[in-house]
């Protein structure tokens, strides 16, 4: 028997076996240095996670109800999922817009539909997170673009935007330039948070996405903290003083089904982290040997079949976070595999995370699983088994550069297509679909999104791009290109690009111009 | 011996899921067919011009993103437009039971949903797609 990631699993654990790991017969304490049992030393039992459930459909009218709908029933923090013509840079009316406009996000195409999606969102006193990556800079400049209007002072806003694109062009495959370009406009970014946005996580280091595309829990594991390596060097690279910046370095990780191997991997990541800050980057600030985690129960282990089983799905992987010590995480819908989240299926995830934080008990003390024979040994062995893959990744030349050979792309599509195949010869169990499968089932309700919502959008945008100031605009835009083109800041200029309103296409476009699109070959 | 069947597979739209579309295609090209991946963003017209180009017998769509409504429609009226109307199509992804019915009508031969096992994939396409013009 053995996980997913290939680590054997004995019948029993005891004592003997903490002996074949340095580490494992001492893991320290929470909030000690390297924080193997957590970042903070009561965890939750000082302050729970943030529940923060992924939400955006349609325009954005319809995903504001939503988020106030889910703070009204406990939510603590927002997190936006834009459309894919938003996420690739596109404006609702672009070609390659058609038929895509509100339909796996909300439709975000200039400052005015930013303002109808935080309409009545107090934004210095809820953090939001913003699930965005090649047009990133666009959406925080929205943002802070927003708190400036509203009076709000810049160092009071608190969120995340995600900004990984290493592991977009490794798994999420939303771009739109290629990869040294990408990483100059988040250089760009970090400079302009450490300096405006001191409570503001420019990047989320993600493994969620590499997972969901296929990876073992172990290459989740070691090609986000190598993506981090990678960003780390950015900030250095533009300047900046390594923990001006470094503290403000999040993470996301999946949680997947194998209970024990995501806990160990969460208490490995944290371990592993603070390794790497403080001896290899020479950190000598503990809150960049902090790695601060958000955490989504894993969309792709959720099934068509028995919808309901989902709910226990992620009830278990729920705990797993919890047990593993995330900071904050979102629970999907038992509807997952059929669209977004109806209002009903989003509270029952909702519910279930509240569930755990107050009926379970598991909150009470931190880092319960310390000490155990299994969870330690696998600890180590997971944590052993990453440093393999970063190694290999350092001669490769870092990430950048292994991203550019296609290295971990392929080992993603390799490690995707033995899981199918395990699954194939019934192998590896999913109940309801190679077990326990059953015919003739319900139908489940599921959210439609309307389609008048795509030619709203669409006049909406046109309204706005023939009321403004184009001359104005213009300007803007003309001022950012050269920023683009030599080496100056592009982030104050994309700010002012966007309270003139222009359009997040027409920004990109400049991006576009400037650095070209990226394509990716097409490798099976 | 019948030639081996040829096989595009296509990620219409903005849509960067593609780890189920790989998954399809080594199991196809694993059960003796060649498949020609297009990459991801592609559009109809991109589809049906690499479709002709490469003279398939059969084209599979993979899209998770809601936009298979506006896309497959799209693809088949270019197909029969161009004259190869009658070209294999099937499709998977994310693809809501209520759509399937409108997606037949124009055309397309099945739609595989979430959970569906190669082994079923691999044995439709080897039962309904025959080398384009092959003698019956």
């Amino acid at each position: 028997m053995e996980t997913p990631s290939g680590i054997p699993v004995k019948a029993v654990y005891t004592e003997d076996d903490l002996a074949g790991l340095p580490e494992a017969g001492n893991p320290g304490r929470p909030g000690e240095y390297p924080y193997t049992r957590g970042i903070h030393p009561t965890m939750y039992r000082g302050r729970l996670w943030t529940m923060r459930q992924f939400a955006g459909f349609g325009a954005a009218e319809d995903t504001n109800r939503r988020f106030h709908y889910l703070l009204e029933h406990g939510q603590t923090g927002l997190s936006v999922a834009f459309d894919m013509p938003t996420l690739m840079g596109y404006d609702s009316d672009h070609p390659r817009a058609l038929g895509e406009v509100g339909r796996e996000g909300v439709a975000v195409d200039s400052l005015a539909d930013m303002e109808v999606l935080f309409k009545g969102i107090p934004l210095d006193q809820v953090t939001t997170s913003m699930t965005i990556n090649a047009p990133a800079n666009v959406l925080l400049a929205m943002y802070v673009a927003m708190a400036d209007r509203q009076g709000i002072p810049r160092d009071r806003l608190g969120g995340t935007t995600q900004t990984d694109m290493l592991k977009e062009f490794i798994a999420q495959k939303e771009w739109i330039v290629p990869p040294r370009p990408s990483l100059r406009l988040i250089q760009d970014m970090l400079v302009f948070g450490t300096r405006e946005l001191p409570r503001w996580n420019v990047i989320s280091i993600s493994g969620y996405h590499i997972r969901e595309a296929g990876s073992t829990a172990v290459q989740e594991l070691a090609f986000t903290l190598a993506d981090g390596i990678a960003y780390v060097e950015a900030g250095l690279a533009a300047g900046l003083e390594l923990d001006a910046f470094a503290p403000r370095l999040s993470f996301f990780f999946d949680v997947h089904n194998d209970f024990f191997e995501e806990i160990a991997k969460f208490r490995a990541a944290r371990r592993m982290w603070a390794r790497i800050m403080r001896e290899r980057f020479g950190s000598k600030e503990p809150r960049s040997w902090w790695l601060r985690t958000h955490a989504q129960t894993a969309g792709v282990s959720l099934t068509a079949q028995q919808p309901l089983n989902n709910i226990a799905r992620v009830g278990l992987q729920a705990l797993a976070a919890v047990l593993g010590g995330a900071q904050s995480l979102h629970t999907n819908s038992m509807d997952e595999t059929y669209s977004l989240p109806t209002e009903e299926a989003v509270t029952v995830a909702l519910r279930t995370q509240q569930i755990l934080a107050h009926e379970s008990g598991v909150t009470a003390t931190a880092d319960p699983l310390g000490g155990s024979y299994f969870v330690e040994t696998l600890t180590g062995q997971v944590e052993e088994a990453a440093w393999e893959y970063i190694r290999k990744i350092d001669d490769l030349g870092g990430m950048v550069a292994a991203v550019e050979a296609g290295y971990p792309q392929r080992e993603v599509a390799e490690a995707s297509y033995r899981f199918q195949l395990q699954v194939e010869r019934r192998e590896r169990i999913i109940v309801g679909v190679n077990e326990f499968a059953a015919a003739g089932e319900p139908a489940i309700p599921t959210l439609r999104i309307d389609p008048e919502v795509e030619p709203r959008q669409v006049s909406r945008t046109r309204e706005v791009r023939s009321g403004r100031d184009g001359a104005g605009v213009g300007r803007c835009l003309s001022a950012l290109r050269k920023a683009a083109e030599g080496h100056d800041n592009t982030m104050e200029h994309v700010l002012e690009c966007v309270k003139s309103y222009a359009t997040l296409g027409e920004i990109c476009d400049v991006f576009r111009g400037v650095y070209g699109e990226y394509r990716e070959p097409a490798v099976v | 011996m019948a030639r081996a069947l040829r096989i595009l597979l296509a990620k219409p739209g903005l849509d960067g899921h593609d780890r189920g579309i790989k998954v399809v295609a080594r199991a196809l090209r694993d059960a003796g067919s060649e498949v020609i991946y297009t990459g991801l963003h592609q559009t109809p017209e991109m589809i049906v011009a690499a479709a002709i180009q490469e003279d398939v017998d059969a084209i599979g769509l993979s899209i998770l993103s809601g936009a298979h409504n506006v896309l497959f429609p799209r693809i088949m009226a270019l197909l029969r437009e161009r004259g190869a109307g009658d070209i294999v199509v099937f499709g998977g992804g994310i693809i809501p039971e209520e759509d399937m019915p409108v997606l037949a009508t124009a055309g397309i031969g099945r739609i595989f949903n979430p959970g569906t096992s190669l082994e079923e994939i691999v044995r439709w396409v080897g039962e309904h797609v025959r080398p384009r013009g092959a003698a019956a």
